[in-house]
């Protein structure tokens, strides 16, 4: 089974890279960008028997930090 | 009784020696060297200190696959009895990624490596780390790191202050770091986390001495004789 994690930062958590990111969008010249986040994929490939709680365990325990992420599992296969 | 350290060395640690040193001269004790990989600490230790550096490359985030290797559950456990522990850097990441102090230290707000010496100031010398220190005392230690940029909620950090729990604050921007914090206490007071280096600062020939009233605040408060 295919899984994606998602992290991304919570709200009102300050994201230097998404601020630099946006910042060399419009030195590019890409006019209209109001606001980047950067986060985090994590692809993990793991057997049918694995369970949800298990997943979430894995987040809560690694994957993400949640004093500054939150996460999102989702199933792809 | 004679002062017993350890230093843990995770993959990618590099101020680790240094750390060793410094311990080693100031307290005149043994300061053992332990791999992250073993599961247990050598008995009896009076401190432990987590070293600075890059472990595990900084992969997933700063600290995070350190403060899950083996050795970091004795270190947790220990802390727990009441040992003292001092995280530099690194240290100070992997002790935040591992549940033993709040919040997290995030990618500078300036996103580059800041590399130099900072003007810090006490902020609370009636702590076992910082008792050699003046309250309010302006110390000059070097910084090195590209996630020094301490983050907690405002009611985490409003607790952090009331209890005397910020060690130590920057004395100008380095970081972006909320409230200027370069370094907390747990709610013991026996776990100390802090971004500048004071085991680079204990003798004349490395620019100043400022981080040595640190290790001696140590070997004071815990009765033994520097």
């Amino acid at each position: 089974m295919k899984v994606r994690v998602h992290v991304s930062l919570k709200n009102g958590v300050l994201d230097p890279q998404g601020r630099a990111i946006h910042h060399a969008l419009e030195g590019l010249g890409f006019a209209g960008v109001k606001d980047v986040r950067a986060g985090r994929l994590i692809e993990l490939d793991v057997a049918d028997s694995v369970t949800d709680e298990s997943l979430e365990d894995m987040c809560r325990k690694l994957l993400a930090n949640q004093v500054i992420e939150n996460f999102r599992i989702e199933k792809v296969a | 009784m004679a002062f017993r350290a350890a230093v843990i060395t995770f993959p990618g640690s590099n101020c680790d020696r240094d750390m060793a040193v410094a311990i080693q001269q100031i307290s005149g004790g043994t300061v053992h060297r332990v791999w992250h990989g073993d599961a247990e600490l050598p008995a009896d230790l009076d401190f432990i200190a987590l070293p600075g550096g890059f472990s595990f490359g900084d992969y997933l985030r700063s600290g995070a696959m350190a403060a899950r290797s083996p050795i970091m559950q004795a270190v947790v456990k220990a802390a727990n009895r009441g040992v003292t522990v001092l995280g530099v850097c690194n240290g100070f990441q992997v002790l935040t990624e591992a549940g033993l102090l709040p919040g997290a230290l995030m990618r500078n707000a300036g996103i580059r490596f800041v590399c130099r010496d900072v003007p810090l100031v006490v902020e609370n010398n009636q702590a076992l780390f910082t008792a050699r220190y003046a309250a309010g005392q302006r110390i000059t230690i070097p910084v090195a790191h590209h996630d020094g940029n301490y983050f907690a909620d405002a009611e985490t950090l409003d607790r952090l202050e009331g209890e005397g729990r910020v060690a130590f604050r920057y004395a100008e921007a380095v970081n972006g770091s909320q409230r200027d914090i370069a370094g907390i206490f747990n709610a013991a007071g026996n776990v100390l986390g802090m971004m500048p280096h004071p085991e680079r600062m204990i003798e004349p020939a490395q620019g100043g001495k400022d981080g040595r009233a640190l290790f001696e605040s140590i070997l004071t408060g815990l009765n033994v004789a520097a």
